[in-house]
């Protein structure tokens, strides 16, 4: 049988963003595969040093759409570290409730593609619609819905304003409520089962080649997550678990994302019971912002985003602009690797869900 | 454990279950029919009150993606610390981080909650926010800056200060100076927007000197200084900084201390470096000489830029130290000799000649200096002290501040005795010179009787005292009393004896144009105690060195000279620069002095030296 070459993307409805993979098949069976990345490339890297420490506020976030908190986190992270700031406690609080919305709507928007990769559009829309909630209570915290720029340097941006307590209790319980709904038309559905049961195995081997984190490690039984390794912000202050599976398929990885917003919902009650009502939320740098200089010295940072581990590298001359950073996005071993190595031998429409459960996200790669 | 996940059992009902949707309510709205609010926080279009912003260009500044130019309009009006530019945003690129917002200098920039706008003409993107907003429709405010997201530091760093209790037993000076550390604290508040430039009347390039400090390049900082002010350890003590009222930073916190840190790079830089970083050299020798008559910061000023342009200058100066009123009149806790004698040593050391102990009209004529020299630079000061010419005032125990802060400055040098104060002092006037005597003589009492016993009264109530805020404050802390909106009737003499001050209630000062003219309350009257009056309403000028038939060829405004832009006076080789001039400082006498030496080197190179 003949050969075709298929371009999946950079226009695709499977496809995550602006990427490609260029497919040759035999079929239905992928031959070969090779991630072409280069569509989004905006050198976010480059244009970090040539930017004020506090003008990458704005631009840091774009590097994940979905989830562009864990940015600005590592960002901070890695400046105080080198600085040697401490960060109020409430700041801690607080970055951590941010941390934890933003892990629910990622995962929601993530769990939400899978219904457009198989069919099963019901599936997108309610968590398109779910994830609104969150973006709401972002909208309030921090003024706008997808680019909070709200983890700084030193803590966060303002304290959290009045009267969103309650505003996130009942989002909480309501996304709650949801979860049940979702594995009714979701997880036990026919057509999920079939089509990720046993798909797009990736083991433990295979993560630990690849260094692949999140739930993609997990879910093949290892209980790697930042959050209890290497505590940050006020984890160490609440209780969670790490829901972890062992089948390491594509549904394995989907079904846990729902596990963990239960615990991020979990998180987040307990951020609101225990936080202090009181206190400072950043500490100030010396200066106006336009003359803030950071000390010279390198550090890395990292966190559990939604896709694994998350990291920025940052040097500092003593200039009033990095010197360098370097992001470690957590989908980029599958998402470049992973693809050339191991999509050949699955079928065409699996491509997309590899894409999708692995949460390839292109601004990792075209950094 | 086993780690494979497994779902909830499937009920036989689940299908139905989906019934439920049927009744439940959307999430999603109608859109243009349902309006969305926008949460109270949001960030949506910019406003901005024109009447609040001084168009200090910050925004810009901070802008990270470049969506703000600063647009000028004629209209609006400048002045010093106010630019008539106004942001304008050009929504193509603005991001929303609202970073503007919370940099904003005056506070006038804040978003809305308004986020719609629907063109096809790309021009509409750009738009120069104002009160109205994007479209004229009121929209409630939105994300505006508070406390935690402010990008400016608004508090000063604190400058080290003797005690009061400490201070006032001896002329040590006050103020003790920025540290390295501190200097670089204080710099990095500046937002270089340089709108104390216009302030300063030798628009002195500030933010670049601050900007040296910052990078802790203080050679070029002293470069920055010297393009401007060849007096920069005296101005960065003494000068009456209208800059810091102009900075940008004092809208919403303390302005940059800019006069703190000129002295930083003065004090900072060794004389003997001077030479090496200024490489300040005559151009080439013009062959012609110019005679200056004074030594105050106008003369000195003129000095150094003649020389300078390759002139052979001297300077005539009746006393026996060059300074003028640097030198006798401002007390030494504010100025010390040796900080002043570092700028005059550069000064001299560029070849300018002192030629002490000379009062012209008197050692020397006029004319005798016009056949040595090819033009002459007229610097005399405001030499002589005003009376109030009431009752008593002929007593030999009511003096006149200026004589006496002379005197003692040239005791605190060992030039003369002690001069002598009462133990019961009344001074008269509510300026910086009645500060500067009050304080003065509170030190020698102190030092004297253990006690200070200094009252000041002044027509001015305490908000209309010309004397500066910190200056009034200090002298309290020191023990000096003010009696604000007293003015003197009579000096009370009893036996020929000073016994005290009859005072009558001044209850206003100003007339409804603003002027001097002060009415008074005959019947409200106290007496103050006093053995020393001492008088400190102001100072004259002293002519008598100018010949009759000069002084008929001169015009006058007052008791100033009238001279054009560049110090030339109606008589063309004479020129004129600094209190018989504009008065009322030392900075505007270093700009009248670099003006008058444009001017003299333009009459002497045959040029105009208003073209
Ligand atoms: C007590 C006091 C405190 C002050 N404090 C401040 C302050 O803190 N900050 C500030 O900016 N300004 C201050 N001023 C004002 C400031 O000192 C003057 O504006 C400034 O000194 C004017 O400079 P000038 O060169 O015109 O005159 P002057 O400084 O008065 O110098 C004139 C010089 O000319 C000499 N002279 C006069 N006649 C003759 C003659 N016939 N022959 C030869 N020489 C002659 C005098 O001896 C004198 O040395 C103060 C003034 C006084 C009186
Ligand atoms: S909101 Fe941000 S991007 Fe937009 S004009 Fe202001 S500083 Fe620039
Ligand atoms: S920072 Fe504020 S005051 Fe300055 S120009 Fe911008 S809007 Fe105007
Ligand atoms: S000193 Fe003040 S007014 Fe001058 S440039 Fe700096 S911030 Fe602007």
């Amino acid at each position: 049988m003949k050969e075709f070459e298929l371009f999946f993307g950079p226009n695709h409805p499977g496809m995550h963003g602006n990427f490609s993979v260029h497919l040759r098949v035999d079929g239905d069976t992928v031959v070969k595969a090779k991630p072409v990345p280069g569509f989004l490339h905006r050198g976010f890297e480059k244009l970090m040093e040539r930017r004020l420490w506090i003008q990458n506020l704005a631009l840091i976030p774009r590097i994940c759409v979905p989830e562009p908190d864990i940015n600005e986190m590592v960002y901070a992270m890695a400046v105080e570290k080198i600085a040697g700031i401490e960060v109020p406690e409430k700041a801690h609080w607080i970055r951590t409730l941010i941390l934890e919305l933003g892990r629910i709507a990622a995962h929601l928007f993530s769990i939400g593609g899978i219904g457009g990769a198989t069919g099963l559009y019901t599936f997108p829309y309610w968590a398109t619609a779910d994830r609104d909630s969150v973006l709401d209570i972002f909208e309030h915290i921090s003024g706008a819905r997808i680019y909070h720029m709200y983890i700084i340097i030193g803590g966060v941006r303002k304290d959290l304003p009045e009267g969103i307590d309650s505003l996130i209790r009942e989002t909480m319980d309501y996304l709650e409520s949801r979860i049940p709904e979702y594995i009714d038309l979701v997880m036990k559905n026919r057509i999920i089962q079939t089509r990720l049961r046993g798909k797009l195995v990736l083991t433990r081997e295979m993560c630990e080649e690849m260094c692949i984190t999140g739930v993609g490690l997990r879910a093949t039984g290892v209980d790697y997550d930042i959050r209890k390794y290497d505590p940050y912000a006020a984890y160490e202050w609440v209780d969670f678990d790490i829901p972890v599976g062992e089948d390491g398929d594509a549904f394995t990885r989907g079904y846990l994302k729902l596990l963990e917003i239960q615990q991020s919902i979990r998180i987040i009650r307990q951020v609101l019971d225990k936080m202090p009502k009181k206190g400072p939320v950043n500490v100030k740098l010396p200066g106006n912002a336009l003359k803030w200089r950071i000390p010279p010295g390198e550090a890395y940072a990292h966190v559990e985003s939604s896709r694994g581990e998350y990291g920025y590298y940052v040097v500092s001359t003593g200039e009033t602009t990095p010197y360098r950073v370097h992001v470690r996005g957590a989908s980029y071993p599958q998402g470049l690797y992973g693809i050339e190595k191991y999509l050949p031998g699955t079928r065409i429409e699996d491509v997309p869900l590899w894409l999708g459960t692995m949460d390839v996200c292109p601004p990792e790669i075209d950094r | 454990m086993n780690k494979r996940l497994e779902l909830p059992k499937k009920s036989f009902w689940s299908p139905a279950s989906a019934l439920k949707y049927l009744v439940k309510k959307p999430v999603t709205i109608r859109v243009p029919k349902t309006y969305r609010e926008a949460s109270p926080r949001y960030r949506g279009f910019h406003v901005n009150d024109w009447d609040k912003c001084v168009g200090c260009g910050t925004c810009a500044e901070v802008c990270p993606t470049d969506a703000i130019h600063m647009v000028e309009f004629e209209e609006i009006p400048t002045e010093p610390g106010k630019r008539n530019w106004r942001p304008a945003i050009d929504y193509g690129r603005c991001s929303f981080c609202a970073l503007c917002v919370d940099v904003c200098t005056t506070g006038s920039l804040q978003m809305t909650r308004e986020y719609i706008h629907i063109s096809r003409d790309p021009n509409t993107f750009f738009f120069v926010p104002n009160e109205k907003g994007i479209h004229s429709v009121e929209y409630p405010v939105g994300y505006e800056r508070d406390e935690d997201s402010d990008l400016l530091d608004l508090d000063r760093v604190e400058m080290p200060v003797i005690e009061p209790q400490e201070r006032v037993t001896s002329f040590i000076e006050m103020v003790r100076g920025y540290s390295k550390e501190q200097a670089i604290a204080e710099a990095s508040r500046c937002v270089e927007c340089e709108l104390c430039r216009s302030a300063c009347p030798a628009q002195m390039h500030i933010p670049q000197y601050i900007h040296q400090i910052w990078k802790d390049n203080l050679d070029e900082g002293l470069r920055y200084l010297y393009k401007t002010n060849p007096l920069p350890e005296v101005c960065g003590r003494v000068c009456t900084h209208k800059c810091e009222t102009a900075c940008s930073i004092g809208h919403r916190g303390e302005p940059v201390a800019i006069r703190w840190l000129k002295r930083y790079i003065a004090d900072s830089v060794p004389l003997e470096r001077y030479h090496e970083i200024l490489d300040a050299k005559p151009v080439k020798p013009a062959g012609k000489s110019v005679g200056v008559i004074g030594s105050g910061p106008a003369g000195l000023s003129a000095a150094y830029y003649l020389v300078l342009m390759g002139y052979d200058v001297t300077i005539y100066e009746a006393k026996s130290r060059p300074g003028g009123v640097m030198r006798y009149g401002i007390p030494r806790y504010r100025l010390p000799d040796d900080v002043l004698d570092k700028d005059i040593a550069f000064i001299e050391s560029l070849g300018v000649r002192f030629v002490m102990n000379t009062k012209v009209g008197v050692d020397i004529t006029l004319s005798e200096l016009k056949q040595r020299h090819d033009a002459i630079v007229l610097a005399v000061g405001f030499t002589k002290g005003r009376s109030t010419k009431v009752p008593g005032s002929d007593h030999p125990m009511v003096l006149q501040a200026l004589p006496l802060l002379e005197k003692i400055r040239d005791y605190l040098r060992g030039d003369a005795p002690k001069p002598a104060v009462t133990d019961d002092v009344v001074v008269i006037g509510g300026g910086n010179v009645a500060m500067d005597i009050a304080r003065s003589v509170a030190r020698l009492q102190k030092q004297e009787y253990g006690k200070v016993s200094v009252k000041v009264a002044c027509l001015e109530s305490e908000k209309e005292m010309p004397a500066d805020k910190e200056e009034i404050e200090e002298a309290l802390e020191e023990g000096v009393e003010i009696h604000p909106t007293w003015g003197p009737r009579q000096f009370l003499v009893e036996n020929g004896e000073l016994k005290g001050v009859e005072l009558k209630r001044c209850i206003r000062v100003f007339d409804e144009k603003g002027k001097f003219n002060p009415i008074y309350n005959e019947n409200e009257r106290k007496t103050l105690t006093a053995s020393m009056v001492i008088e400190a309403i102001g100072q004259a000028p002293d002519y008598s060195l100018l010949p009759d038939e000069i002084c008929q060829k001169l015009d006058f405004v007052g008791a100033r000279l009238l001279t054009d832009e560049y110090g030339q006076t109606s008589i063309p080789w004479l020129f004129a620069a600094g209190d018989i001039v504009h008065g009322p400082d030392i900075i505007h006498a270093i700009e009248d002095g670099h003006r008058a030496a444009k001017g003299v080197d333009t009459f002497l190179t045959g040029g105009n030296a208003n073209e």
